[in-house]
């Protein structure tokens, strides 16, 4: 610490002092990303999953559901049955690289869906359980308890058993069990940040309270929400396919990748490959997605930011630097 | 003390609301008998079944019925087992609580272990590989590796059994696969906290002072780095206490979770009744251990 | 050729940082010899610090390096030693106490495990250790010794906690202590009992004590030999009278001519009528009174300085004032209406006239928000000011006017150093308009030579707008100088109050007295004496 920060004050001079034409924010990222390779790789990987979601279903739909008696359990890595087939086939001869890529539909929409209204509501009641009345606070944590102690696949079994387990419900129900991760990071943030002296200077200036929380404490906890909110979603695509394993997610003829490792698992012994590609695709997907919160997680500090600006040359085993 | 004695008290609210909250989900959200009798229930059959479970009854009535009962842990009886369901839940979930205990003990040893080392040279070839590993762990699904493990170990090579439980093997798949994602989680955690806490300006005091490397790691900054730790740890333990429902399933583990999943599909309503409040007293005892744990270790939450 | 018990010699050290390599200390050199004091004196950002971490091998490689130099310690070169070797010197040859201690002390083990810890490292048997640590206790005059070695470190308070270091420094009786900025965090009175017992230790053991800080009333106080560092180098060495009476190099000069507390003392104002009338206020927390029956009154355009230690109930005052606290009983009678109990509707227009600037400018400004952004957000809320065509330019105005410069309206709060950002702080409260800024230890936390700028710009908008200021601090050179009245506090309660020339001449009571004898005056000469004068 002392040796630290004698520097800091340093580059803080020469910064203010120099201050050429910054590049633009964008490519800035662009180059903090490309200093981190998986993380790179982690966005082009879900760039293209996000591309067959969007367009997969209107170009392969036909090829994915037209059954072929001859290729039923095709074996993969064989371009003899059309270069749909490379991943082979599954128990109706359907390709699976075709299934899997319409899949990715239905999968990513899910987990993007139930993540953005967890983490909405979770932000929501957060900021009211830090910054309002004490007594709100604790009712908002006490029912975030609720949610916490209540099985959460049994929560998601009881509602889909009495509603059909369609898309939205599936995502209703994820969302909610997803809830108090959001709202108690909310809440943690926001107890501290409203300590801080910049949201006293508002107060002082006569800042109303909206403003306070949405100009001032938001803007601060967003990072961090950004950073869950994508570890998160690699989570409730977990939990989705763990739905869908268990029979009671969606439902045929709709498909996400999560089912068709279910339907794989029977073939296990003779055709490996029905449950195998589709769980590599959540692999690489939650993989890619962990990788790139882990990279915004240091993006987004600005204490840890250096880690990503440094220039390889003089980069020397990265280390505790700000220690 | 009184920080603590507001704890209990809020934890123990928030037992009561869940109970209330079961309560009126499973009467408010459609006919107790339409939902657990088969479809092709005759008229009879379900006013005999509102007759025997009291369903005639006023809902103030029947709530403080269900608190009476809850509150003597009476569930009734198993629908499919014709005995009482708390005894069906009890016995499944003393295998649950030892599948958990043992995942999580190795799991928080082995993450504790190797995420200080790798804190201790951060960006270091250890902790790239460490991290990666990690990384992957916690991005796979459970039943996935669970039935690519049964491929491999049970149907390929036959080393380990298929499902069931009886000798130690048994237990070698199950454990194995559900320890692979909170380890990947805590590791993360511990090496995160370690690496902060190596940073912190009580470990120049410890250098200044000529403590040793070793010392530094295991006495200093452990214990302050394991704070955040706990919570995770107590985090991902009520998670396998609620029932391993997956790995359980796909292993044919008679656990809480299997029979959670069993009951529903039997409609078995006692059953499910129990088992829920079994798992959340365990969680609540589970969250009081963290809060001693934590208190054991920071002297400032104490006073 | 061991001349000295420890000299460093041509030291460089320089660091990796995603700006480039910094140079931390360039070619330093410097000794020390048993029984001496040496203080090292800089501002931040001089690197006074990174020679005695090279010392005890507290340097991260990487991302620091030592480019050149040697450290001699009792003929051994530090620099080529083993790992071992070193760490059996850290702790009990040369030990170190650091500056907040608070964060310095492990927080979840025991203050008697770790002063036992240092000598167990050090191969003292168990017993022995214990019974030491009691005797250490003993000697830094710390109360109840026997139970205070149960304790932890947040049971303590930040004196204490200073003491606990010194114990622990002196645990295995070292031949150097290394101390940095050992009283900075420290009230003025603690501050003076701190650096009493380390003289009266290094008397008693003959120890080579080296001192790194900022003050130059610390070096009048106890060094023996100075060397003044800026920007990593040393500029100058001398004894404390030589520095200070006849300094060669202009940065030291500077320095020495920045130090507060020399000027002219403010003519009390004209009478005139009141701007703020303080009668009675109270505000306690459960039986801790922060504020009890405090009183005071304030004119147009006057400065009145409230001083205290810390707990004396000095930034109570403030928020209570600016309603961010709610006082218990009182009233506060802003142009004739009651602060305490005013609707909100009225106090968001009392909002305008009264501003704060907080005293760290780092945390009080919104990091994510431009400077454009944080001075027009005054605008945002009390849109009747001025309209928004004209902000651009009017914020352009306030950045000169507070001595920036309007293009740094587009740069954000991080890319400024601490004095420049206080002055964004400034700014901000200016945009308002208000008729009276309450200023909480607005100062001090910059450097002496920051401070004084900021201070000068304070004065002029005193002068030219007509502000008055309620300035809240601990440090009384810098009140003397600025101050119209001085308001003294002790534990809740108006100790004195009286016009500047008043407190600082003939203070009436004795806890001011106590308060202004514990200050250090920079002059090595009149610090002697009036150490004499106390002794």
């Amino acid at each position: 610490m002392a040796v630290s920060s004698p520097l800091k004050a340093q580059h803080m001079s020469t910064l203010t002092s120099s201050g050429p034409a910054e590049p633009s924010r964008l490519r800035v990222v662009l180059g903090m990303l490309w200093r981190d390779k998986f993380a790179t790789a982690a966005v082009i990987f879900l760039l293209i999953a996000i591309l067959c979601a969007i367009l997969g279903p209107a170009l392969l739909t036909e090829a994915a559901t037209r059954q072929n008696l001859r290729a039923r359990n095709f074996a993969p890595f064989s371009l003899d049955q059309g270069w749909l087939m490379i991943l082979g086939g599954d128990a109706l001869g359907r390709p699976l690289l075709a299934r899997i890529i319409v899949a990715a539909r239905n999968t990513l929409m899910i987990a993007a869906g139930a993540v953005a209204l967890s983490a909405s509501i979770g932000a929501m009641l957060g900021l009211a359980a830090g910054y309002g009345p004490r007594w709100l606070g604790t009712v908002i944590m006490r029912l975030a308890d609720v949610i916490m102690s209540f099985p959460s696949l049994l929560l998601a079994v009881i509602v889909l058993y009495m509603l059909s387990p369609s898309v939205g419900n599936v995502i209703l129900v994820l969302a909610v069990t997803r809830i108090p991760v959001y709202l108690r990071t909310t809440r943690a943030e926001v107890l501290e940040i409203k300590e801080r002296m910049f949201v006293q200077a508002a107060q002082v200036m006569g800042a109303s309270s909206l403003r306070i929380v949405f100009r001032h404490i938001l803007p601060m906890v967003i990072p961090t929400l950004v950073t869950i909110a994508t570890l998160d979603f690699a989570f409730v695509m977990l939990a989705e396919s763990a739905l869908s394993f268990l029979g009671i997610g969606i439902q045929p003829p709709e498909i996400t990748w999560g089912l068709m490792v279910a339907q794989g698992k029977q073939y296990l012994a003779n055709a490996w490959w029905l449950a195998f590609w589709p769980g590599l695709a959540i692999i690489l997907t939650t993989l890619s997605l962990n990788l790139l919160s882990n990279w915004l997680r240091i993006a987004l500090d600005p204490a840890q930011r250096w880690r990503l600006e440094i220039t390889p040359a003089n980069k020397i085993g990265g280390g505790k630097a700000n220690g | 003390m009184p920080r603590y004695a507001s704890r209990i008290i809020s934890s123990f609210a928030s037992l009561v609301l869940l109970l209330v909250m079961v309560f009126f989900l499973s009467r408010l959200t459609g006919d107790p008998a339409a939902l657990f009798l088969p479809d092709d229930a005759t008229p009879q059959m379900i006013e005999q079944f509102r007759e025997l479970h009291g369903l005639n009854d006023p809902m103030i009535v029947q709530f403080g019925r269900y608190v009476w009962d809850v509150l003597h842990l009476n569930f009734g009886d198993s629908l499919r087992q014709a005995r009482p369901a708390i005894e069906v839940v009890t016995q499944a979930f003393v295998w649950t609580l030892w599948l958990a205990l043992i995942t999580m003990a190795l799991v928080t040893a082995a993450a504790v272990v190797i995420g200080s080392l790798a804190a201790f040279r951060p960006g270091g070839i250890f902790d790239r590989i460490v991290t990666f590993t990690s990384l992957i762990g916690a991005s796979a699904p459970d039943f996935w590796v669970a039935i690519v493990g049964i491929t491999v170990f049970a149907i390929g090579l036959g080393w380990l059994p298929t499902s069931g439980t009886g000798t130690v093997w048994h237990w070698i798949l199950p454990i194995a696969v559900l320890f692979i994602r909170p380890f990947g989680l805590i590791l993360q955690v511990v090496r995160g906290s370690m690496v902060s806490a190596f940073g912190s300006a009580y470990v120049k005091t410890a250098r200044a002072k000529g403590v040793r490397d070793r010392s530094i790691i295991f006495v200093h900054t452990l214990r302050n780095a394991m704070l955040p730790v706990i919570t995770v740890v107590g985090d991902q333990a009520a998670a396998l206490l609620n029932g391993a429902v997956v790995v359980e399933t796909i292993f044919g583990f008679p656990g809480v979770g299997k029979l959670m999943i069993d009951s529903i599909l039997n409609r078995d309503f006692n059953v499910i009744l129990a088992a829920i409040m079994v798992t959340a007293i365990a969680i609540f005892v589970m969250n009081l251990l963290i809060d001693l744990a934590y208190a054991l270790l920071d002297p400032r939450i104490r006073t | 050729m061991a001349d000295h018990l420890l000299e460093v010699r041509n030291l460089s050290v320089r660091f990796h940082t995603a700006q480039g390599i910094v140079n931390a200390v360039n070619n330093v050199s410097w000794h020390v010899d048993r029984g001496e004091t040496l203080a090292i004196l800089g501002e931040s950002g001089s690197g006074k610090s990174v020679s005695s971490s090279a010392i005890l091998n507290l340097i991260d490689m990487p991302p620091g390096e030592i480019t050149s130099g040697e450290i001699l310690f009792d003929g051994l070169n530090l620099l080529t030693a083993t790992h071992e070797e070193r760490r059996r010197i850290n702790g009990k040859r040369i030990a170190m106490i650091f500056q907040d201690p608070l964060s310095h002390l492990n927080p979840v083990y025991t203050v008697g495990w770790q002063l036992r810890e240092v000598m167990r490292v050090h191969a003292v048997p168990a017993a022995e250790a214990a019974a030491r640590a009691l005797d250490l206790m003993r000697r830094v005059g710390m109360p109840e010794p026997e139970a205070s070695l149960d304790k932890y470190p947040h049971q303590f308070s930040g004196g204490q906690r200073q003491r606990i270091m010194i114990a622990m420094a002196l645990a295995m009786k070292p031949d150097i202590i290394i101390a940095d900025e050992p009283t900075t965090a420290l009230d003025v009175t603690v501050q003076a009992e701190v650096l009493k017992l380390l003289r009266e230790l290094q008397d008693e053991m003959g120890l080579g004590l080296v001192l790194i800080t900022h003050d130059l009333g610390v070096v009048a106080e106890v060094a023996d030999r100075v060397v003044v560092m800026n920007a990593g180098e040393i500029v100058e060495a001398g004894t404390p009278a030589e520095i200070y009476h006849h300094a060669k190099h202009p940065y030291t000069r500077k320095l020495i001519a920045a130090a507060p507390g020399k000027g002219e003392m403010n003519a009390p104002m004209a009478e005139g009528e009141a701007l703020l009338r303080v009668e009675r206020a109270c505000k306690s927390y459960g039986p801790f009174k922060a504020l009890n029956d405090v009183s005071f009154e304030l004119r147009k355009g006057e400065v009145l300085a409230v001083v205290g230690e810390s707990g004396s109930g000095k930034s109570t005052v403030a928020k209570a004032i600016l309603r961010l606290i709610e006082a218990d009983s009182g009233r506060a009678l802003w142009k004739g209406r009651d602060l305490f109990t005013m609707p909100s509707r009225e106090l968001y227009a009392m909002r305008r006239e009264i501003q704060m600037v907080f005293q760290d400018p780092t945390q009080s400004l919104n990091p994510r928000m431009s400077i454009f952004q944080i001075i027009s957000e005054a605008w945002v809320i009390h849109p009747e000011i001025l309209p928004k065509a004209r902000w651009k330019e009017r914020v352009a105005e306030l950045l000169t006017q507070v001595g920036l410069s309007p293009d740094h309206a587009r740069r954000y709060p991080h890319q400024f150093s601490g004095g420049q950002r206080q002055r964004i702080a400034i700014a901000r409260a200016l945009a308002l308009e208000p008729e009276l800024i309450i200023a909480d230890e607005a100062v001090s936390a910059l450097d002496v030579s920051i401070q004084a700028q900021v201070i000068e710009l304070l004065a002029k908008l005193k002068r030219e707008l007509g502000i008055a200021f309620i300035f809240i601090a601990h440090d009384l050179p810098v009140v003397r100088d600025f101050a119209d009245h001085v308001m003294v506090m002790e534990k809740g309660r108006v100790v004195e109050i009286g016009t500047v020339r008043e407190i600082f001449d003939t203070p009436a009571q004795p806890y001011t007295r106590r308060l202004l004898a514990a200050g250090l005056d920079p002059d090595p000469e009149v610090q002697k004496a009036r150490r004499r004068a106390v002794a």
